[in-house]
């Protein structure tokens, strides 16, 4: 047990240090020069931009050597100063990060985990009914099929801009004074639900067909066939099959919700929602480092976090993984 | 059967609930979290100014509809400093709202308002500003001639501020009361000088005085002190509210008046919702680029349907602002031809673009570029003896004298700025259809940033200055030298070396601004050079974006009213045009016929 942890922490702490490396690399090596740019909105002449560009330069520190920008970052990194953006100049990465973050978590992980819990059940109920089978599947290949961005424009269209039923953009009502009230809570569920619902939606369909056609597969295996031979009831075999049929789409979800600290940059773009999909997109757009690492700092962790934890779980809810670990062979 | 089927939906039940809980308790989380966003309060040692209004905003959910105007179109970063000088990122109404210029520029009746000033006079080669009196600062002290010259000489002496140039010729500038004198190394940059004049802050001295020179851009001051008509009250993400300054200067001096307490800015969001907001009475006032609002505005018989009101009731519906043109690459060819660039000239239709891109809300550019606020310096003849109209047949035979070798030229246009990508598109069939093969391209807005400033592009659509009260700037901007390795300052990207021209340019800079028939002369000489040579191809005039939903609040600013204002947020505009005047004649909207 204590060696499967140490070497798992081993190769989480590698991957750590490599996907950091990378994670700073990839921004500087976009071609152009982030301060140059920022600059250009000043008109300066020569003199001035030429001072002004040493100013910047240094509180960006991108007048350092490479090796020396790299070390800073390491060091900002553990100490939590992850720099100031040039997209939302002078504002701290952290700041934007932080009021970005909320929103993300609160939209993404209710619609992964529901889509998860739902998709799942409907997937296992359709693979033993044929008239579930029928009906809820093609809906989940449509779902499934729909090209998301067309639903992230199509649902707001219907429901916000023709039925008014929904606001179609933003966090919350312009003017309230964000604040622990009614008012204020009523109104982030109000602007929560249509992005939710289309993230919701589009899993939706992928679990359900996932988890069928995984049911299937195990009533029909070998170790289900020698539960009927001994006699168990049909509840206990579905029972079992569930539960092997779980594995993959629990490594799945594992790696949905990973992610999710990334945003979704195409739900947050479509409805105007203030979460980290759409910082990356502007971070991207405006060729803002400090920015783009923050942000793709928590992805690593996230993705790092939920490996981690799915490793655990499955020790708990696969027995063979337990029987490995103690050296007995399968 | 049935009994299992309940014991499932039992057991799925309990863990939809759990997961609901978990929804909840993120969602709850969320408000915590948002909750966390800044409030303003004086900062220590400073008493706040009696206020007639008790602040409100500590007991409200949010600011009353009716008491608030919603502003959108201006800023596009989450509002991080209320820094004047951070010139490229300072919050919606930094200037304007909390600081304010010497002078406002009204470009619409071309003249000076005297603002922090209450005069300035020309006397030889010394500008003498007589400072307004009884003006506070938000914390209660009062505006004194000491905060002009230190505003005037924190920007002469430090190389960091934006306005340095604009005071390059400031020996000093020394207050003795409430007169501040203005000396000059030589003959005073004229045309610089009255720049700073409406563009630059007055900043209070007490507070400035103590920030590092090389913080004077990465100063966030959050806490601004300002002279300025509103008052920071907290910002968000994507907002910030100002609530009205009940000790304004402009109430008891000029008469102006806010009809609305509360003014909240929306950061925008994309392009798809901006509309939309607009007209279900979300934004009040928009400064944004909407395509087809002109069938908003002109809708049901022309009677307004959707209660939209934009400047001009008819096409162009904007104040033209500034001026696209096709910006040629001088230094590589065929573009360092000028039969080459004749062959655009003659060869673009700007009509095709006005009507089938903007349906009508912008303006065919006249063969200068000039825009129309400045008419008093075109000069008719050299127009008529050297202009450009769309021409095919001349454009053709241009092109036979440019050495054109038929190679594919590209037109950059930042990617995402659709009506431009499609304008490019336009031009590029108009092209074609004479015998030049030229491809639109769309880089991302920094690449090809990127791209004009190093030199490294054939074609370019791109835009020049803001309005201005004479053709300085938009000479300066063409004509502008040395050109340096990289065009760092949006001046001379196409990189067309005409000593001549910029000498002219510079001379104009130093003839003082009443002696219009000396301007007159070398504008039109100017101009003359500019149709002869074309380092650009003015193609139409970029709008002053604008349109009010009438719903809470009325008389929005419409040429040929009393409320004929500029009415733009922007940066260069609020704060440095008549915006204010717009704000302050706004009335509420009448309720709503049963």
């Amino acid at each position: 047990m204590r060696r499967y942890f140490t070497r798992k922490v081993l190769t989480y702490m590698l991957a750590f240090f490599v996907g950091v490396t990378i994670d700073w690399a990839i921004p500087h090596m976009m071609p152009g020069d982030p301060v140059q740019l920022y600059l250009s909105n000043f008109n300066l002449k020569p003199a001035g931009y030429a001072a002004l560009y040493k100013t910047m330069s240094q509180a960006f520190g991108t007048n350092l050597p490479l090796w020396e920008q790299y070390l800073h970052y390491w060091k900002g990194l553990l100490t939590g100063n992850w720099g100031i953006s040039f997209w939302d100049f002078p504002a701290q990465v952290s700041t934007l990060i932080f009021q970005a973050l909320p929103y993300t978590l609160a939209l993404l992980v209710p619609a992964i985990v529901l889509s998860y819990i739902v998709g799942n059940r409907l997937g296992a109920a359709a693979a033993r009914r044929k008239m579930l089978d029928n009906t809820v599947l093609p809906m989940g290949y449509v779902f499934q099929a729909i090209p998301y961005p067309w639903l992230a424009l199509a649902l707001p269209f219907l429901l916000g801009a023709v039925w008014h039923v929904f606001p179609i953009s933003g966090g919350y009502d312009p003017g309230l004074i964000p604040a622990f009230s009614w008012t204020f809570i009523s109104s982030l569920l109000y602007h929560w639900f249509l992005p939710f619902l289309t993230v919701f939606l589009v899993s939706l369909g992928g679990w359900a067909i996932g988890m069928r056609n995984l049911v299937i597969y195990e009533l029909e295996n070998d170790s289900s066939r020698y539960l009927r031979a001994l006699g168990a009831s049909e509840r206990v075999v579905r029972r079992y099959a569930y539960r092997s049929a779980s594995l993959p789409q629990l490594s799945g979800l594992a790696l949905a919700l990973g992610i999710v600290v990334g945003g979704n940059i195409v739900t947050e773009y479509a409805f105007s929602y203030p979460g980290l999909g759409h910082l990356i997109f502007e971070a991207i757009s405006n060729q803002d480092y400090f920015l783009l690492q923050g942000i793709f700092i928590f992805i690593i962790i996230g993705v790092l976090v939920a490996n981690f934890v799915i490793d655990i779980v499955y020790v708990t809810v696969d027995p063979r993984t337990r029987l490995s670990m103690q050296g007995a062979s399968a | 059967m049935r009994r299992t089927t309940n014991t499932t939906w039992t057991r799925t039940r309990a863990v939809r609930w759990a997961t609901v809980a978990v929804a909840a308790a993120l969602t709850l989380a969320t408000a915590a979290a948002c909750t966390s966003s800044s409030s303003t309060t004086p900062p220590k040692g400073v008493t706040a100014s009696p206020s007639s209004t008790a602040s409100p905003s500590g007991t409200l959910a949010g600011y009353p509809r009716s008491q608030t105007l919603y502003t959108s179109g201006t800023a596009y970063t989450p509002p991080s400093n209320w820094n004047p000088f951070n010139v490229g990122n300072y919050a919606t109404g930094a200037q304007g709202l909390v600081y304010e210029p010497l002078f406002l520029f009204d470009p619409i009746k071309n003249t000076y308002i005297p603002w922090l000033a209450s005069s300035g006079t020309w006397s030889g080669n010394t500008y003498i500003i007589k400072v307004r009196d009884n003006v506070k600062w938000s914390n209660g002290t009062p505006l004194t001639g000491a905060d002009v010259a230190f505003s005037i000489n924190l920007s002469r002496t430090n190389a960091n501020s934006p306005y340095n140039a604009n005071v390059a010729t400031v020996k000093s500038a020394t207050a003795s009361g409430n007169t501040v004198t203005v000396t000059f190394n030589g003959t005073p940059g004229y045309s610089e000088f009255q720049a700073y004049l409406y563009l630059a802050p007055v900043v209070n001295q007490a507070v400035w005085s103590k920030v590092a020179p090389d913080q004077l851009i990465k100063f966030s001051n959050t806490h601004p002190i300002g002279t300025g008509p509103m008052l920071l009250d907290r910002y968000t993400s994507t907002e910030e509210a100002y609530k009205i300054n009940p000790n304004w200067w402009g109430t008891s001096q000029l008469g102006l008046t806010f009809k609305f307490k509360y003014l909240v800015d929306v950061v925008n969001g994309s392009n798809n919702v901006e509309l939309s907001a607009l007209t279900a009475g979300q934004i009040d006032w928009s400064n944004n680029f909407l395509p087809g609002i002109n069938t908003l505005v002109s809708g049901l018989n022309g009677a307004g349907g959707y209660g939209i009101s934009t400047f001009y009731k008819n096409s162009p519906y904007m104040i033209s602002a500034n001026t696209v043109w096709v910006e040629p690459n001088t230094t590589r060819a065929p573009m360092n031809n000028v039969n080459f660039r004749k062959a655009l000239a003659y060869g673009i239709n700007p009509a095709h673009i006005v009507n089938s891109v903007y349906n009508g809300i912008v303006k065919a550019a006249t063969p200068t570029g000039l825009l129309p606020t400045l008419n008093a310096y075109i000069d008719q003849g050299v127009v008529g003896q050297y202009g450009f109209s769309y021409n095919p047949t001349l454009a053709k035979q241009y092109l036979a004298k440019s050495g054109y070798n038929g190679r594919t030229i590209t037109l950059e246009v930042p990617d995402g700025w659709t009506d431009w990508m499609a304008g490019a598109q336009v031009i590029a069939s108009d092209l074609q259809a004479i015998g030049i093969h030229v491809q639109p391209a769309y880089p991302q807005y920094t690449a090809r940033q990127n791209d004009l400033i190093n030199g490294n592009y054939d074609l370019a659509l791109d835009n020049n200055a803001a309005l201005a009260s004479t053709p300085w700037s938009y000479f300066q901007r063409v004509y502008q030298l040395p050109i340096a390795k990289q065009q760092t300052a949006q001046l001379n990207w196409e990189r067309f070396n005409s000593p001549k021209d910029w000498s002219l340019v510079q001379q104009a800079g130093t003839v003082p601004l009443t002696d219009t028939a000396k301007l007159k002369t070398i504008y039109s000489q100017l101009e003359s050079d500019f149709l002869q040579q074309l380092p650009q191809i003015p193609v139409w005039y970029n709008g002053a974006w604008f349109q009010g939903n009438k719903e809470y609040w009325t008389n929005y600013p419409a040429s040929g009213t009393s409320n004929e204002a500029t009415p733009v947020m922007w940066p260069n505009y609020l704060g440095a045009m008549t915006s204010i005047y717009a704000l302050a004649n706004l009335k509420v909207a009448p309720p709503a016929a049963p």
